[in-house]
């Protein structure tokens, strides 16, 4: 059975420890800006919404790359840069009408979530369980595919 | 049943992939006329610079892929297209029958009307071959001229300037990127550059180019003329339409949302046809990589019978990476009738970004120095979100566009 993450806004206090770890996981820094997952703020709803790629079966990004630098991960279901294959040209982060690829400046390539290979380490951060690493069935996966297909023109040629 | 591809760039490519995926039996031919894989123009500006090899700029990476999926690849010029008979010819003589075509020759770069532009040092940078002259003719120290601050034109000024050549952009237009970027950007766009030490010279024509003591002398107009020993005109493209015959065209060849031309079994994607426009309703040609991707990605199903790949238009968007400063550009950046928009300017940190509304739905946006969560600029858009309230905050506070996001997509 294929996991996804299951994000449950309602129960994120916004400490960001996700972010720690997430970066710290793939930088090896403790540095939020460079964290494939987000905790946005809504001071209006004192509300957290953290947010990171779906892993889409669309794919808009690994469709728009042109140099085959996204993979997908048959084991995970993820969907991973390549980094020797990424030129940097930035047309995935465009392209995700999620807006969860993203250009890290430093190392002038892509970066975006790939569940850690399976252990995503913002999941084991979370103090709250805000964000669970669980059975795709049950994460409310196809809900947002489903709005992934309503923006898509693409999805009946897959 | 066999599906014949004209053009192996990205339409070509992803076209030959999806017919395969559906159609495990069917006859796949692959033509392109450039010696070389499959490859991406766009990678070219990296391999300039010296990132990538030329291999790195191959579509797909796997040794044998073509083959394995059993996609029969040409390395052919296509001389000929009867479409009462059903049959190409190609440039050694031998003709090939298909069921179904798609033409994806995607399109080549303008010449400009100036006289000169034959002379040998003057170049274009649109292929590998392009590539590996501008490596050869442009050594440290060296005078080049870049004709055209456009899409392309910007996106190689990085690899150019880090060559170390003396370099000048002439852009005719009053700032860079002059189709991709408004009035404020484009010319934030120009400081940043000549901060940089890079001349850009816009609002000024080129008007000729003469051959003296075994250089160029550019020749402009109101301006001294430019010695060089390179002159590379990167002033636009046009669609590849010399196949096209009796199919219908405009600018490019005229596609229904079925990708299909005006004969039934001959279809376009890519750079060469002026396909549906997600945000005016119209057809244009909007020569872009991820149009041409969703296009192939159409054709190819509706050629293999799919009849609910329907294309609901394709998003006109631009991201480019000017030495370092990165511009973004999605939908009607112009503005819609009657619409309204906000703009952050801040150029002292050449922080920009204009977002554009009809009514309450985002319909088009310009950024410059934002790389964070860009794309969902694409996903508001082409999602036609009710902004409801939250268009309010964004007139407060325009960066706030992935919140609004979430607002209206998470529970």
């Amino acid at each position: 059975m294929q996991k996804s993450l299951h994000i449950d806004p309602g129960k994120c206090t916004g400490c960001l420890q996700c972010e720690m770890a997430c970066s710290y996981e793939n930088e090896g820094l403790f540095n939020p800006s460079k964290s494939r997952i987000k905790v946005f703020t809504f001071h209006e709803e004192g509300r957290f919404v953290p947010y990171t790629c779906t892993q889409c079966d669309d794919a808009w990004c690994m469709q728009a790359c042109p140099v085959d630098a996204i993979v997908l991960n048959a084991v995970t279901g993820s969907k991973d840069i390549v980094n020797d294959r990424c030129v940097g040209c930035k047309v995935c982060t465009i392209a995700c009408p999620f807006g969860t690829v993203n250009y890290n400046s430093t190392s002038g390539k892509v970066i975006k979530c790939d569940l850690c290979g399976g252990n995503p380490q913002c999941a084991e951060a979370c103090p709250t369980g805000a964000i669970t690493y669980i059975d795709a069935d049950a994460t409310g996966l196809d809900r947002m595919r489903q709005w992934a297909g309503k923006t898509d023109t693409q999805r009946a040629a897959a | 049943m066999r599906h014949v591809i004209i053009g192996a760039g990205p339409a070509g490519v992803v076209a030959a992939e999806t017919l395969r995926k559906r159609m495990p039996q069917a006859d796949i031919v692959l033509i392109g006329d450039e010696p070389e894989p499959p490859y991406s123009r766009m990678a070219i500006p990296y391999h300039l610079i010296g990132n990538i090899g030329e291999s790195g700029t191959y579509l797909r990476k796997t040794e044998g892929y073509y083959e394995k999926l059993g996609i029969e690849q040409l390395q052919r010029r296509v001389t000929d297209l009867s479409l009462a008979q059903k049959q190409l010819t190609l440039d050694n003589g031998n003709r090939i029958s298909f069921d179904k075509l798609l033409l994806a020759t995607g399109s080549h770069p303008v010449k400009p009307p100036v006289e000169g532009m034959d002379l040998p040092g003057v170049v274009n940078c649109w292929t590998l071959a392009d590539a590996r002259q501008i490596i050869a003719r442009s050594q440290p120290g060296d005078d080049v001229v870049l004709m055209g601050a456009g899409f392309i034109g910007c996106i190689i000024l990085e690899a150019l300037a880090r060559r170390g050549i003396n370099l000048t952009v002439v852009e005719m237009e009053n700032r860079m990127v002059p189709r991709m970027m408004d009035g404020n950007s484009g010319t934030l766009l120009k400081q940043w550059c000549e901060d940089k030490g890079v001349r850009v010279l816009t609002s000024t024509r080129v008007t000729g180019v003469t051959q003296e003591n075994g250089r160029l002398v550019v020749q402009l107009d109101g301006r001294d003329p430019v010695p060089v020993n390179l002159l590379i005109s990167a002033t636009g493209v046009r669609p590849n339409t010399g196949l096209a015959g009796e199919l219908e065209c405009d600018q490019g060849i005229v596609v229904n949302e079925h990708l299909q031309t005006s004969q039934p079994d001959v279809y376009a994607a890519g750079d060469v046809a002026e396909g549906r426009d997600f945000s005016t309703g119209g057809y244009s040609v909007q020569a872009i990589q991820p149009t041409a991707v969703q296009h192939g990605a159409l054709a190819a199903a509706n050629m293999s019978g799919a009849r609910q790949a329907v294309h609901q238009g394709s998003i006109n968007m631009n991201v480019l990476d000017t030495m370092g400063l990165i511009s973004g550009s999605f939908g009607l950046w112009q503005g819609a009738d009657g619409g309204d928009s906000v703009t952050l300017n801040n150029p002292a940190s050449y922080r920009y970004m204009n977002l554009q509304f009809a009514d309450d739905v985002l319909v088009g946006a310009n950024t410059l120095g934002l790389t964070q969560h860009v794309g969902v600029l694409r996903g508001l858009i082409q999602n036609r979100t009710r902004l409801g309230r939250w268009k309010q905050r964004l007139l407060d506070d325009p960066t706030r566009v992935m919140e609004a996001y979430l607002a209206h997509h998470v529970p």
